[in-house]
């Protein structure tokens, strides 16, 4: 096993992408996909800790997460759809009207 | 960890050997596909290059192998090169947790008859055949073109709706070896092989794995009479070839997987374990000849009726009244 | 050895993490976001997670990316419009780099808890890492797991609102 503070830190790297990824990209599925990459950043961590400190509890922490992204994914990208039916773009600039 | 050379020498060997015969098994499989099917239409089918025409499989190889490799000129170049091997690769990947064999002994070294005994295998596989998905999907995408994409996104919606039934019908097989490792369930099937127990789950598992297999009566993602050729419409020379074998490989390597699930593994009386598993694999192989050569194609609404209206509350049900036979039982 | 497994599974990640936010068509971030995933596995393995790793590999790679792709393609998004947009790009880096640098030097600074728990290699080697899982998941968090289930079943209701035309 390789120490702990490896772990952390290319959970840290990871983590770090995935915020610059939501905060530069546009496109609503890209930043989608930095969010999953940011909270798959944040498992990484339960698990090392998990493993580390001999103690379960993180690992069913990341099950819990897995679900979470996965109601997200669902709610999320039928969101996208509906809203590429009413303005043909997923574009999160083009997001600027309360109602159309 | 320290290995002995022998048992790395074993190891190879091994390796090399399932390889080999997957790889020839699929190829011969086609060849197998092609006769049969000509059988049951009363037709000849190849029977010119060498005895029988056994043969021909080389002939193939050589013929794909030659023809131009075409790109169409609007396709996302990368992603079309790696769209066969992300369909083939997974399959491969698959076979090295199938025990096909009882465990030999060879001068003092105890070799496993399977690649890697993993303590995950079943979850293994079904990660694993969530993958393959992308080969089909990929290959439509990077295509470019309108009947690939169709092939494509029918392909990713099938696969995905099938897998569920899938896994839900591996649940009861689970809770009743009460392991994961490919190893424990076929040892848990030296009595009786769990197709006695758990008939409804052996259906569902075949017309699931059908679905996966991408065949008729569930070829939709292909489709040659509405989408030319589907996802690999645009596909020529040894790429397509590796789309087509990647097929074959599948096939054997959900035949093994049922025969491990439901059909009791390489257990067997009288003949040895190895010739018990091609056995039960090659029935496999033949039924899904079978069907190719007797039912038609689903309607895409009918598929997805049958995947998420019928098998998957079927397979739940099962679920449930396992858990309460098990319950009562223990 | 383990070291340069873990040097080369780092790379992997991270270039493949940079390509996810650099690559301009999506489907080429969803792919190099699976082979994140992958390395992600590959770490869960190491840390002794078996169990993990095929469910990081089921779920990540196998249903979530497989629905992104699958809204990828139907609503046939190629390459992104170029807007210029080069000092949202200069103030996320510098917010991402903030990030990397606090958590970094927090690291670095703090020493973690010396091991308590029971669990050490040979011991989830022995019992099978399924099992302890599932032990820990039935018994001590059998309500949050309870409740997962109304999550995903109140996700099922939105999606299913959401893409419907007439409900």
């Amino acid at each position: 096993m390789e120490n702990l503070n490896s772990y952390l830190i290319v959970s840290a790297i990871l983590f770090s992408i995935g915020t610059i990824g939501v905060l530069t990209r546009k496109n609503a599925i890209v930043m989608f996909m930095c969010i999953e990459l940011m909270l798959n950043a944040v498992n990484l961590t339960f698990v090392a800790f998990s493993r580390y400190l001999g103690n379960l509890d993180g690992q069913v922490f990341v099950f819990f997460v897995m679900t979470v992204a996965a109601a997200e994914a669902a709610v999320g990208l039928a969101l996208m759809i509906a809203f590429y039916n009413n303005r043909e773009s997923i574009d999160v600039d083009d997001v600027n009207l309360m109602k159309w | 960890m320290t290995a002995d050379p022998v048992d790395i020498a074993l190891f190879a060997a091994k390796l090399g050997a399932v390889f080999f015969a997957v790889l020839t098994l699929a190829a011969y499989l086609v060849f197998a596909e092609r006769r049969i099917l000509a059988w049951i239409q009363d037709r000849k089918g190849p029977n010119r290059v060498g005895p029988f025409g056994l043969l021909q499989p080389l002939a193939d190889v050589i013929k794909l192998l030659t023809k131009e490799d075409l790109v169409p000129a609007a396709a996302d170049r990368w992603l079309f090169y790696l769209a066969p091997a992300m369909a083939a690769i997974p399959a491969l990947l698959i076979f090295s947790v199938i025990p096909f064999g009882a465990p030999l002994t060879i001068a003092g070294h105890t070799l496993p008859l399977l690649i890697a005994d993993l303590n995950v295998g079943l979850l293994f596989f079904l990660a694993l055949s969530s993958i393959a998905v992308y080969g089909v999907a990929i290959g439509g995408w990077a295509s470019n073109s309108k009947y690939s994409l169709l092939g494509g996104i029918r392909g990713l919606a099938q696969l995905i709706s099938y897998e569920l039934s899938m896994g839900l019908a591996l649940v009861p097989v689970v809770m009743m070896s009460r392991s994961f490792s490919m190893t424990d369930i076929v040892t848990a099937q030296q009595s009786m092989p769990f197709i006695v127990y758990q008939p409804l789950a052996f259906i569902i598992f075949l017309i699931s794995i059908t679905a996966e297999c991408r065949r008729i009566p569930f070829d939709l993602p292909e489709a040659e009479g509405e989408l030319v050729a589907g996802f690999h419409t645009e596909y020529s020379g040894m790429r397509f070839g590796l789309f087509f074998v990647g097929e074959y490989i599948n096939i054997i390597v959900l035949g093994g997987l049922a025969a491990t699930f439901f059909l009791g593994g390489w257990h067997g009386p009288l003949l040895p374990p190895v010739i018990w598993f091609s056995i039960k694999t090659l029935a496999f192989a033949f039924l899904m000849i079978w069907l190719r050569g007797t039912l038609p194609r689903l309607r895409y609404d009918q598929l997805m009726h049958l995947g998420w209206k019928i098998l998957t509350p079927l397979a739940l049900f099962n679920i449930l009244v396992t858990a309460w036979l098990l319950f009562l039982t223990s | 050895m383990e070291t340069l497994f873990f040097a080369i599974i780092t790379l992997v990640a991270v270039v493949s993490a940079i390509l996810v936010i650099t690559c301009k068509n999506p489907i080429n971030s969803a792919l190099s976001l699976i082979l994140t995933f992958f390395c992600l596995a590959t770490y869960y393995v190491m840390l002794d997670a078996p169990f993990m790793a095929a469910v990081q590999v089921m779920v990540y790679a196998g249903a979530i990316m497989v629905l992104i792709v699958f809204v990828i393609m139907l609503l046939n998004v190629r390459v992104d419009a170029h807007k210029k947009q080069t000092h949202k790009v200069a103030l996320g880096c510098i917010i991402g780099l903030f990030t990397l640098i606090n958590t970094a030097f927090l690291i670095f600074k703090s020493r973690a808890a010396m091991p308590m728990g029971p669990y050490n290699g040979s011991i989830i080697k022995q019992i099978g890492h399924t099992e302890l899982i599932g032990k820990e998941m039935f018994t001590t968090f059998l309500l949050p797991f309870e409740i997962t289930s109304i999550l995903l079943l109140v996700a099922i209701i939105g999606a299913v609102i959401l893409a419907k035309k007439k409900i």
